[in-house]
């Protein structure tokens, strides 16, 4: 196995610590946006652990994406919460001991197995270029996750906008489908 | 690591030092040249921002009741912070502060980021014109993300690699911009975008008091108003960088060629951005959507063609 | 500091992260905040993956892979809950899982 050097040691516990801290605050603070931008802290901690195992892809990529996802999910958590800005504290939990217990136990478990587990202790040669080795996988030996991971978010983008619409193509173009111009609430960049 | 990077030929202090510096120069020459665009340039041109600058620095804060503070402060300071971070991969003179494997997803992440600081600095106030100005930065974020995104990996396509100064090497024989000329306008749309200025400046627009910077005062403003210059001023070297040939020119010595055309370019979008009028979020979604996706779209198939063909070796 | 213990240290505080997103997800009540709950399980997931890649396979990208395959889901996961909340908002006010019981034998 190969060791961090000092400096990345010291980052990657820092991190750490921060990303479970954050991950708390999540279900601790009263408002919101807090509890979304704790979210963000956790996983842009685990983005600084990635950078610092050499991922440097992966963690700017998951800094990237789970940014953009955080700044929507915001706007979800103001429009569906009661209490967005934590001006009024309230709970809103259900069976808190039993999830607290299972969550607790999963830990227990998939840590004595981690502490218990004998590690292998090899010392394999490292590629030059971490983004150079998961660009060739995913366009060469891993193309079919590749393919899957395509179709899927094709997929998930038809089937949010069909849940996540409430108006079909008779709402827009009338019962005979033959309006010259769509009905949009919003009308949009081309004034169709 | 093909080259050095700046840390690693300064130490760690001075190249950070530098880097700092040339993001607030860039941002001095952006506020400069626009307040010359707007208003005409004098002697005092380049001396206004700074002026004001300084008056912010000592103005008391005014606040609004019951902030989010931590959240406020948070999204204020980050604006800047993430204008530096995103020069850091900029190749200044040839060199970048820091170089990993995927620059351009670097650059793309700060700018990312700015949607989590630009919402938070109109959410921290709690007031309604702020709040309204991070919406509609968010909307308008839906708009420009994914053409910029198409645009940046355009450059990276024809590199073939995300590092910038392997892109700067690829433009040795022509500069990008030659075949990729969507791509181009499209990145510089999007940084006037990403800074919410120019026909970008709904977010912050007058029919809403300002926006999220409607309730700032005092450094909180000093550091938002910052941050978009330097962010202006780093889109437009990473554009020098990643299509008009980074320090390629004859004669004179590279980093001043660098500086020359990011001035130019800095000169060119402020000149077009402040005779466009202002674009509203629901257009500018439908337009990025509906156009400039499948442009970019078609641009980066036509770059892809060529690197095929061996056009870029 | 062995590496093995570096990689154990880390593996743990990514099941950390898995117990705390495993509460969240099981514990609260509305359906924004359980899917925050699964995000943070998947958080862990990718620092998992990240560690497993440096110190046991890194000359293999399988482990690079696998964490682009979470980025997938998470993503996916966001789109289709949000587009679910919408959904079943839209259809009878209902933001909590609490009220939305309807497969219950």
């Amino acid at each position: 196995m190969t060791e961090l050097s000092g400096w990345a040691f010291t980052a990657v516990a820092v991190l750490g610590v921060l990303s479970v801290a954050a991950g708390i605050a999540v279900f601790v603070v009263d408002s919101m946006a807090r509890a979304t931008f704790a979210l963000l802290a956790s996983f842009l901690a685990v983005a600084g652990v990635l950078l610092a195992l050499d991922l440097v892809y992966l963690a700017v990529v998951t800094a990237l994406m789970m940014t953009i996802e955080m700044a929507v999910m915001a706007v979800f958590m103001i429009m569906f919460m009661m209490n967005p800005a934590g001006l009024m504290p309230m709970t809103m939990v259900h069976n808190a001991k039993g999830s607290a217990v299972i969550g607790a136990a999963t830990f227990v478990v998939l840590a004595v197995g981690i502490w218990t587990i004998d590690w292998p202790t090899r010392n394999p040669p490292r590629p030059d270029d971490s983004t150079r080795q998961l660009g060739e996988a995913i366009m060469g030996s891993h193309m079919l996750v590749m393919l899957v991971i395509g179709i899927s978010l094709f997929a998930t983008i038809l089937a949010g906008t069909v849940l996540a619409t409430a108006r079909g193509r008779y709402d827009r173009f009338g019962p005979d489908l033959d309006a010259d111009r769509p009905d949009d609430p919003v009308p949009g960049g081309f004034r169709r | 690591m093909p080259e050095q990077t700046l840390a690693e030929a300064w130490g760690l202090a001075p190249a950070v030092l530098g880097v700092v510096a040339v993001g607030l120069i860039l941002g001095l020459v952006v506020a400069a040249v626009d307040r010359a665009v707007v208003v005409g340039g004098t002697v005092g041109t380049v001396a206004a921002p700074l002026r004001d600058g300084a008056r912010l620095l000592f103005e008391q804060r005014r606040t609004t009741l019951a902030p989010d503070r931590l959240l406020w402060r948070l999204g204020c300071a980050a604006v800047p912070t993430l204008a530096l971070l995103s020069l850091a991969v900029v190749p200044v003179g040839g060199r970048t502060l820091w170089s990993t494997s995927a620059d351009l997803v670097w650059f793309n992440a700060m700018e990312a980021l700015l949607w989590a600081a630009v919402w938070l600095v109109g959410w921290g106030p709690n007031a309604v014109h702020a709040l309204t100005g991070g919406y509609r930065f968010l909307a308008q974020g839906l708009a420009y993300e994914l053409p910029l995104m198409f645009a940046l990996i355009t450059a990276g396509l024809a590199a073939g690699s995300l590092r910038t100064t392997d892109v700067v090497t690829a433009q040795e024989g022509l500069w990008f911009v030659v075949t990729m000329p969507v791509a181009f306008v499209v990145f510089v749309a999007s940084a006037a975008a990403f800074a919410f200025w120019g026909p970008f400046t709904a977010p912050a627009g007058p029919d809403i008091a300002g926006g999220v910077t409607s309730e700032l005062s005092g450094v909180d403003r000093l550091l938002v108003d910052l941050g978009r210059a330097v962010f202006l001023g780093a889109a437009a070297a990473m554009a020098t960088a990643l299509f008009l040939g980074g320090d390629a020119g004859p004669w004179l010595p590279g980093p001043v060629w660098f500086l020359l055309k990011t001035f130019a370019v800095v000169t060119a979008l402020v000149w077009v951005g402040r005779r466009v009028p202002v674009l509203r979020p629901d257009r500018t979604v439908e337009i990025g959507w509906m156009v400039l996706v499948p442009m970019t779209l078609l641009q980066a198939l036509v770059v892809a063609v060529l690197v095929l063909n061996g056009f870029y070796a | 500091m062995t590496a093995e213990l570096v990689l154990q240290i880390l593996l743990t505080v990514a099941v950390a992260l898995v117990g705390v997103g495993l509460f969240g997800a099981l514990s609260q009540q509305s359906i924004v905040m359980v899917m925050m709950g699964l995000e943070l399980v998947l958080n862990g997931v990718l620092l998992a993956g990240g560690a497993a890649w440096y110190f046991l396979t890194p000359e293999l990208p399988d482990a690079q892979v696998l964490v682009v395959v979470a980025l997938v889901v998470m993503a996916v996961e966001m789109a289709m809950g949000f587009a679910v909340t919408v959904a079943i908002y839209r259809a009878r006010q209902v933001d909590m899982v609490d009220m939305a019981t309807d497969l219950r034998g």
